[in-house]
């Protein structure tokens, strides 16, 4: 089992993409079992034995396990009963625990997980690669993937998974290499090295910490949600079905398998005071999309009032609410925070259309626009040769921080930042904590939600879990450890994370830990 | 900024790049054509090049060019915010064939006659396009579905409104129904080239005047950047704070207005009458030039040019013995081509642009480490 590493830019994924033919090598050569190839493409990959599981998982939700399996590998096994027996038989052999029968959709994230693993393994792979496998599990689920993943190894595969967690590398991996702008820097092997030492081969320097020291908490409230209801429905609801309801399983009950009229959001109430940041824990798909966009305002909720700086603006429509102070630094980018085609200095109006320096009156002023665009590219030292480059032309964390400039300038009220730091390097990830914590510092408040327990710990002066669309656990920062937090988010624990053994039963009913 | 001059330059080539390549296959592929059907294949092309030199021919393409220019726009108008609306054609017939008889109802002074017609134009456009836009916000139906159906309800009111019990008149010795001529009063004065060339419809210039609007509107206002924004990236736009219903109406109503506004030229300085010779499939004609001049109102009104010029020079053909369907043929395949080069070079310039950003911050970095060493 042999681990990448390397920060967020560093090659990682072109690696890996290169290796399975995505991309072709300028220079040199690949060998698999010795013998020099040359591979064309996915399928050339495939044929040779080597299987990809993305990031982002490649699976049709309404179709079902075993015709995602099977799915443009039907010359295989068929689409019937053999292609069922082989799946079967694969599960069993790595003990991955696949049911062919039930619908994708109905799967949490770590089973999906296993389906890809079992898609790739289904086309005869010998070599897996698996990128960042573990970003989007809770710890829990992190276990019990590497369990997988030795049996595999046992059985005489190979793995290759990519990874920025230092802590599962030295774990699990018989080898390591980091890669750091592109090149090898270092090959290792567990036994030599200490996260420390790994780390600092990783970055060139020690890594920075998420941490907040003084609390600059007021008792001002800033952002206030009553009970905020949102219910699955209207004319993009899928037909009502039951599938995930007698389901033990605690994964199936992310918002992908809510069936129509089941509840996104529940009850969800909170108050964030000025300087305040709150963090919300959850396995991705748990309502956070949801909270976000009710709270910016893409999403009327069913129910519940959202009170901003003493105003009530639920019925407010998203533009008025963002010229009021709500800063945003969306989860997914591409989709939301930024226009790949459009050249920076447009993608710095994109969301402030109405305010200045971006326009007077009903008229664009591109020349002040153009002018705080290269500020901002100066200030937050956005990588780019100029400020006429598209937005896609830049790294992802490049263009982060473009958004976050762009958010910060125009001196937020409230700031919702989910996973402000996913894909940025070491360090813009300080850079942007650094910015994050200075506005606080200055009477921001922050809602923080991300996948990364160390930021949101580190960050956050209060933490909530939400789960199912529901608050069901908060926990103190100072205290909380990952783990902890890490069984709250699958439903295993809820009320306030004292201690671990504090606990209550998995699954139990009990109330939410609202104060 | 000189870096900002380097981009520049070289997205305007890329943007030239573009139609060239989509000309040179449309061409090529046109030549093809010729040659399998057994004919000469180079000589349809002289024949209507130098047609060009004629000034009757000079004057016909600069008419039509307002026609299709306008179309055009109003087909831009949506795919700048990824709207596909095909219903520009049902849109600009039925506001030619409302105007006319308005025109006809009506008797004010000059100005205010023009000005009456052109309003009822504007607004019977903008409603008929308005009813997809509804259709798409309340019910979302897609625009697609709905404007190709309206144009069918179109062309079927449009015939029922000019027969005889309605507002039709047919004059005396021929077969053809029109709504009846406009008084001279309603005429939009032109000028006037030569006795035999006729005269350039003065719609021309207001044609030129919209696609000035279209460009300011579009690339200098509030608005208009929460419409490219809302084509760049809906789900990006909507955070941004675009209401996506209001923008899918009002963008829908715009260019309903403008596709009212194509039957103009025709009507307020050719015809006076909407008969059932009025030409049929602008729209469509209009789909093609917004793609070729990629939504942008120069490269639309050099597109617009180029498809008026093959339009009417191609009638020199079969005074000549090939048929005319040639030019038809070289439209079809202009499209085609257009769709492939264009995202060719759009990946190309993508990748480029990419690649030498990489390069450029290589080389800073490069800089930057020498000089801390030093």
């Amino acid at each position: 089992m042999h681990a990448i590493v390397g920060e967020n830019g560093a090659g990682k994924s072109t690696l890996m993409k290169t290796l399975y033919g995505m991309h072709k090598p300028d220079e040199g050569t690949i060998a698999v079992d010795g013998e020099t190839v040359d591979i064309a493409g996915p399928a050339d990959a495939i044929a040779r034995g080597i299987g990809m599981v993305h990031q982002h998982f490649m699976l049709a939700d309404n179709l079902t396990v075993l015709e995602n399996v099977t799915l443009g590998a039907e010359k295989l096994y068929g689409i019937g009963g053999r292609a069922r027996k082989k799946i079967m038989e694969i599960s069993a052999a790595y003990s991955l625990g696949v049911r062919p029968d039930v619908l994708v959709e109905d799967l949490g994230v770590a089973d999906r997980q296993r389906v890809e693993i079992l898609k790739v393994l289904y086309r005869g792979a010998r070599t897996l690669i698996l990128d960042e496998p573990t970003a989007v599990l809770v710890p829990q689920e992190v276990d019990a993937l590497f369990h997988n993943l030795r049996e595999l190894k046992s059985e005489g595969l190979t793995v290759i998974f990519i990874s920025h967690k230092l802590g599962e590398v030295l774990s699990v991996a018989d080898d390591i290499t980091v890669i750091r702008r592109g090149t090898t820097v270092a090959s290792v092997t567990p036994g030599e090295v200490t996260r420390k030492q790994l780390a600092e081969l990783m970055v060139g320097s020690e890594l920075p910490t998420p941490e907040t020291r003084e609390s600059t908490v007021t008792d001002q409230p800033m952002l206030q949600l009553e009970h905020l209801t949102l219910a699955e429905g209207g004319v993009s609801a899928p037909l009502a079905h039951t599938g995930a309801g007698g389901t033990t399983l605690p994964e199936s009950a992310t918002t992908e398998t809510v069936a129509a009229g089941r509840k996104l959001l529940d009850d969800i109430s909170f108050t964030i005071h000025k300087g305040e940041v709150l963090g919300i824990a959850g396995v991705e798909g748990n309502g956070q999309t949801e909270l976000i966009d009710a709270i910016i305002g893409m999403h009327t909720p069913d129910s519940g009032t959202i009170r901003l700086d003493g105003t009530d603006v639920s019925s407010w429509p998203v533009r008025r609410r963002r010229e009021a102070g709500l800063g945003y630094i969306p989860e997914d980018r591409h989709r939301h925070g930024i226009l790949l085609d459009s050249p920076l200095w447009e993608n710095r109006i994109l969301g402030h259309v109405t305010e200045p320096p971006n326009s007077r009156g009903f008229r664009l002023d591109i020349k002040a626009a153009r002018a705080d665009t290269e500020r901002i590219v100066e200030e937050y030292d956005v990588r780019t040769p100029g400020i006429d480059v598209t937005a896609a032309s830049l790294s992802g964390g490049n263009q982060q921080k473009l958004i976050v400039g762009r958010e910060m300038s125009h001196h937020p009220k409230l700031l919702i930042a989910a996973h402000p730091t996913r894909g940025v390097d070491v360090g813009a990830q300080a850079q942007i904590w650094d910015q994050i914590r200075e506005a606080r510092r200055e009477g921001m408040a922050v809602l923080l939600i991300s996948a990364d327990l160390d930021e949101l710990i580190g960050l956050s002066d209060t933490l909530r879990v939400i789960f199912g669309g529901k608050l069901v656990a908060d926990a103190d920062p100072a205290t909380v450890t990952p783990e902890e937090l890490g069984t709250a988010m699958t439903g295993a624990a809820s009320g306030h994370l004292e201690t671990p053994d504090d606990a209550p039963g998995a699954g139990a009913d009990t109330e939410d830990g609202r104060r | 900024m000189k870096n900002a001059f380097k981009f520049d330059r070289e997205r305007l080539l890329l943007g030239i790049a573009g139609p060239v390549l989509a000309l040179a296959v449309a061409f090529a592929l046109s030549v093809l054509v010729l040659v399998a059907s057994g004919l000469d294949p180079i000589e349809p092309f002289q024949i209507m090049f130098s047609s060009l030199q004629e000034q009757d021919v000079q004057v016909l393409i600069v008419n039509q060019w307002a026609t299709y220019y306008l179309a055009a726009l109003a087909v831009a108008v949506g795919f700048r915010m990824n709207l596909f609306n095909i219903g520009v054609d049902g849109q600009y017939r039925l506001a030619a064939v409302l105007a006319a008889i308005v025109g006809v109802k009506v008797s004010a002074p000059g100005p205010l006659h023009i000005l009456i017609i052109i309003l009822t134009a504007i607004v019977v456009g903008s409603i008929w396009a308005g009813v997809a836009g509804v259709l798409k916000t309340a019910r979302g139906v897609s625009e697609v579905v709905s404007t190709i159906m309206l144009n069918a309800i179109a062309g079927n009111l449009i015939a029922w409104m000019v027969l005889k019990d309605q507002f039709g008149e047919q004059a005396e010795g021929s077969n053809d129904l029109t709504t009846g001529l406009i008084d001279e009063s309603g005429w939009f004065p032109g000028i006037k080239v030569s006795d035999f060339a006729g005269e350039i419809y003065g719609f021309v210039f207001i044609a030129a005047a919209v696609g000035v609007v279209y460009w300011y509107v579009l690339s200098r206002t509030r608005f208009g950047f929460d419409l490219r924004a809302s084509g760049a990236s809906e789900s990006a736009a909507a955070a941004s704070g675009v209401d996506a219903k209001r923008m899918v109406l009002v963008s829908m109503l715009i260019s309903g207005a403008v596709a009212g506004l194509a039957g103009m030229p025709e009507l307020l300085g050719g015809t006076h009458t909407y008969s059932s010779n009025f030409p049929v499939g602008v729209g469509f004609t209009g789909i093609t030039i917004a793609l070729l001049g990629r939504n942008n109102p120069i490269g639309v009104a050099f597109a617009a040019l180029l498809i008026a010029f093959l339009d009417k020079a191609s009638s020199q053909l079969n005074l000549e013995g090939y048929p005319a369907e040639i030019a038809k043929i070289m439209q079809g395949l202009i499209v085609l081509s257009v769709v492939i080069s264009y995202e060719q070079v759009r990946r190309y310039g993508q990748r480029r642009q990419q690649h030498r950003v990489g390069e450029e911050l290589a080389a800073q970095a490069k800089k930057n480490r020498k000089e801390v060493s030093a």
